[in-house]
């Protein structure tokens, strides 16, 4: 089903995609494809191989096998910076912050690509220099208030609570302005407030036309706002489809009973 | 108006060069003042490589010899100006580091400490056994560098010392000035996100090779600079400049003042620089000082000693 | 040939050298991953208090046994100070402060000792032995016999013993060993006295050939690195291998291209084993968790 979708649609489509570590196959054959402004989830139960997917889909890892494309153009084991520039932007499960930095300085890091200029003009900050800079500032200021972390603004980001970082990360992520958004497992550690926040901005981000790829332990929130769930197990896909058809799938109800019975049956 | 960090740092500095000759007990001060300038710009270079980039590198004497044996070499056999030997140094050193910092750079930690110790090391091997050239273990003279005659024409006559204690002193400051814009500006702040997570930096667009490799460059360029100075106010080089203890005390004195501000490691700098000139009787202590200033720094002050006595104060000022 | 034959022989003694330092290197990288750079110091030190004790009238083998023994204390002293309080330190200062530790124990050695160049007599007379029209000096026998014996030992004390298998443990997975009731920190104090010890061994059966002093340390530590590092970091038999093949290019460099230039061979080694098969001969390739 997922292959036949419209490949003039496609914004990102990931054929036959696998990877071994020493013998132990952490993906192996998965395949599916996230259309524009969509929400995609990857569930599956712990040590499923859903972050080493995440990993070898924004470069970080090159594949063993398979092909990765973005925007209908093959970008498989591609750079994660040149990804950063097709569009692709991620957040980390276990927070890849920049700790020394300010919160501020972590989010104008993400506009690297807007602000990026010759290493010459900012050792002598040229004008070009300062403007690039003041521009990715006011930027990353307007993103801070939008994730509700304008106060924190001048704070050193490792003082900063765990979902505070977690919606930082997003930020960061955001402010490439990218077409597809890779998000994994942005609600873990946060309590049920701050999840409903990132939930609602979730939300947003993909009103706003982001497709999203989303890897999620808590289940409520991913039969929500889902419009396409794959589950993996073990390294290989064992289901996708909309949120009530897998919720329903046997093979789905299967895994999660071997592992987490009560979150993976919640909607079952 | 706001005083930034930035600001703050070379105003800083500039006091310290032009106020502390009033404290000198003898013009021999004026010597040990260039030495800390001279070391200053080599450690400035090291902050940009190690403090903001996270790289480290246990070779860089290497460029500093490049420098130092280009202002010896280059007016003796082109006939070209001290003061363009340095430039071409400085581009000697670049294209080397630019030329081997590609494959290097890919390596992290220890790693990257062996690989640029052996580059040290080879460079500075090369100055020891290439006599023809060089003339080996046993030095080599360096011309005048010229300006001080020059400035004499204009009617400012300085002393040797005070010449060269002025003109490190503004060079440093200089150098300084670069690495401050730097920190904040869009490069700087790419470096630093690779040094606080470099699979975050990549993902966010960083070509983590290639800022790594512009902050050794630039780093080789300090050293360089730094080794080109020390030859013309010494008049004379040895293939000691580019030796392994040098580097060593290059990362030391950076580390030990704090490798994360150019205030610290300059700090640091004069620290090292002073002791020995200081006590005399330190000479045969010299090596089990600084191994013992680098375990105490590095277990009890990560941070190094400004950062920390500076957070101190804050804390007490609360 | 028989001119072959001798830079072989000069680099297989030479290479029992680094092998033994290589080896040295191999266990405190398994059993803290450490790198630690003041290795080459504990050859100087098997060296120069072998020389001291030994002119100071002690006879040979317990001047030797001594030098071992204050060597393994000294790489104890070194973990319980300078490592142990650093656990979790960025690498940068790691290396930083093992570098400190071999120049202080260098400088150390020169307020200690002198700065002189020293040796003591070679254990079984200097009557080269022939062999295949090319020579070899029975102390060389001395030091290929002792890595071989060091690697046959480990290999033992590893695979054989309690003790030995509670070390790889601790080196497989740390966190784990401490679970399952391993003492670490004894782990490490063993690993820190076994790798000193050795380097010292390595120090006394070499210095009657390389002559001894207080600064001798650094290259030996470089070398031995070359050695582990080309044979696959942390991987004994890549140690011992490595350091062997170091020696040989070493002794073949200085042979048929320079002798000046021999030293800059173990960095040519390492530049292109780093660029082109960085995790070495025997290791295995492993991707960084993200
Ligand atoms: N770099 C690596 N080297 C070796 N094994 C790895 C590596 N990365 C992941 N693995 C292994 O691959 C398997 C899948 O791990 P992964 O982190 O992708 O799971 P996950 O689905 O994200 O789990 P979780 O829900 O706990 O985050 C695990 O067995 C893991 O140990
Ligand atoms: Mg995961």
């Amino acid at each position: 089903m997922t292959a036949s979708r419209d490949t003039q649609t496609t914004l990102l489509s990931v054929e036959g995609l696998g990877i071994s570590f020493g013998g132990l196959k952490a993906v192996n054959d998965v395949s599916f494809a996230v259309k524009p402004g969509e929400i995609v989830s990857v569930i599956g139960p712990n040590g499923a191989g859903k972050t080493t997917l995440f990993n070898m889909i924004s470069g970080v890892y090159q594949p063993g096998a398979g092909r990765i494309s973005l925007s209908g153009e093959e970008v498989t084991g591609m750079e994660p910076h040149l990804l950063a520039r097709r569009g692709m932007s991620r957040t980390f499960q276990n927070l890849q912050i920049f700790q020394s930095m300010s919160v501020l300085e972590n989010a104008i890091s993400g506009f690297h690509l807007q602000e990026r200029g010759s290493v010459l003009a900012d050792l002598l900050s040229l004008p070009g220099s300062r403007r690039r800079a003041k521009a990715a500032e006011e930027g990353a200021r307007k993103l801070l208030a939008r994730v509700r972390l304008a106060e924190a603004a001048d704070r050193e980001a490792g003082n900063l609570s765990y979902g505070s970082l977690k919606r930082l990360e997003i930020a960061r992520a955001m402010a490439s302005q990218p077409k597809i958004l890779l998000l994994d497992e942005p609600a873990a550690g946060c309590n049920a407030v701050e999840t409903e926040e990132i939930d609602h901005l979730i939300a947003e981000i993909a009103a706003s036309g982001v497709a999203i790829l989303l890897v999620e332990h808590d289940m409520k929130m991913v039969m929500r706002i889902s419009n396409h769930i794959v589950v993996l197990d073990h390294g290989e896909k064992i289901a996708e489809g909309d949120p009530a058809t897998v919720s329903r799938d046997p093979a789905v109800i299967a895994a999660y009973l071997g592992a987490e019975a009560q979150t993976g049956g919640d909607h079952a | 108006m706001k005083m930034t960090p930035k600001l703050a740092t070379l105003l800083i500095l500039a006091a310290l060069v032009l106020l502390a000759p009033f404290l000198f007990p003898s013009n021999f001060y004026y010597r040990v003042g260039a030495l800390i300038f001279v070391n200053s710009i080599a450690v400035t270079g090291i902050v940009i490589l190690t403090g903001y980039a996270g790289q480290i590198s246990l070779g860089h004497a290497g460029f500093a010899g490049i420098g130092a044996y280009a202002c010896a070499l280059a007016p003796a056999h082109f006939g070209i100006h001290p003061a363009l030997a340095v430039v071409l140094g400085a581009a000697i050193s670049a294209l080397l580091a630019w030329l081997v910092g590609r494959p290097i750079l890919r390596l992290k930690g220890y790693y990257l400490g062996v690989a640029t110790l052996g580059l040290g090391i080879l460079i500075s091997m090369m100055l020891n056994n290439e006599r023809q050239l060089t003339r080996g273990p046993d030095g080599i003279e360096v011309p005048e560098l010229g300006l001080r005659a020059l400035l004499k024409g204009w009617g400012l006559d300085l002393t040797n010392g005070q010449f060269w204690y002025y003109f490190c002193g503004l060079c440093m400051i200089l150098g300084a000035w670069l690495a401050l814009n730097l920190h904040n500006s869009p490069s700087g702040r790419a470096l630093r996100a690779l040094h606080g997570s470099e699979v975050a930096a990549r993902t966010v667009g960083v070509d983590v090779a290639r800022m790594k490799l512009q902050a050794f460059v630039i780093s080789a360029v300090y050293a360089s600079v730094s080794g080109s100075l020390l030859a013309l106010q010494n008049k004379f080089i040895t293939p000691d400049v580019a030796g392994f203890m040098h580097s060593i005390e290059m990362v030391t004195m950076a580390v030990l003042g704090g490798v994360g501000s150019v205030l610290g490691a300059i700090f640091g700098a004069a620290i090292l620089t002073l002791l020995p000139q200081v006590l005399t009787v330190f000479a045969e202590y010299e090596q089990l000082v600084l191994g013992l200033v680098m375990m105490l720094v590095m277990i009890f002050l990560r941070e190094g000693l400004l950062p920390s006595i500076l957070r101190k104060l804050r804390r007490k000022g609360e | 040939m028989s001119e072959l034959l001798q830079f072989l022989f000069s680099g297989v003694t030479v290479g029992a050298v680094y092998a033994l330092v290589a080896l040295g290197f191999t266990i405190i990288y398994n059993a803290s991953d450490v790198v630690n750079f003041a290795q080459g110091e504990f050859v100087m030190l098997g060296g120069m208090i072998t020389w001291f004790a030994h002119q100071a009238g002690i006879p040979l083998p317990i001047a030797a046994f001594l030098a071992i023994s204050i060597t393994a204390a000294i790489g104890v002293a070194m973990n319980k100070l300078a490592i142990e309080p650093a656990r979790g330190a960025p690498i940068v200062s790691l290396i930083i402060i093992t570098i400190g530790a071999s120049i202080f124990l260098q400088g150390a050695a020169q307020l200690v000792f002198d700065k002189q160049i020293h040796d003591f007599p070679a254990f079984s007379g200097n009557t080269p032995i022939r062999v295949g029209g090319a020579t070899i000096l029975p102390q060389s026998l001395w030091v290929i016999g002792g890595a071989l014996a060091v690697f046959v030992g480990l290999w033992i004390f590893f695979t054989r013993t309690l003790l030995g298998r509670a070390v790889l443990a601790t080196s497989n997975n740390r966190l784990a060993a401490q679970l399952v009731g391993i003492n670490t920190n004894f782990v490490m104090t063993l690993s820190f006295a076994l790798s000193a010890g050795i380097g010292a061994l390595a120090g006394v059966l070499a210095t009657p050939i390389t002559l001894t002093a207080y600064n001798v340390g650094i290259a030996f530590a470089l070398k031995g690195f070359a050695g582990a590092m080309l044979g696959g970091m942390g991987n004994p038999k890549g140690a011992l291998v490595g350091g062997f093949l170091i020696g040989l290019i070493e002794a073949l460099t200085a042979g048929y291209l320079s002798s000046q230039y021999k030293d800059a061979a173990a960095f040519v080694v390492i530049l292109l084993v780093l660029f082109v098969r960085p995790q070495g001969l025997f290791g295995r390739k492993s991707t960084d968790r993200v």
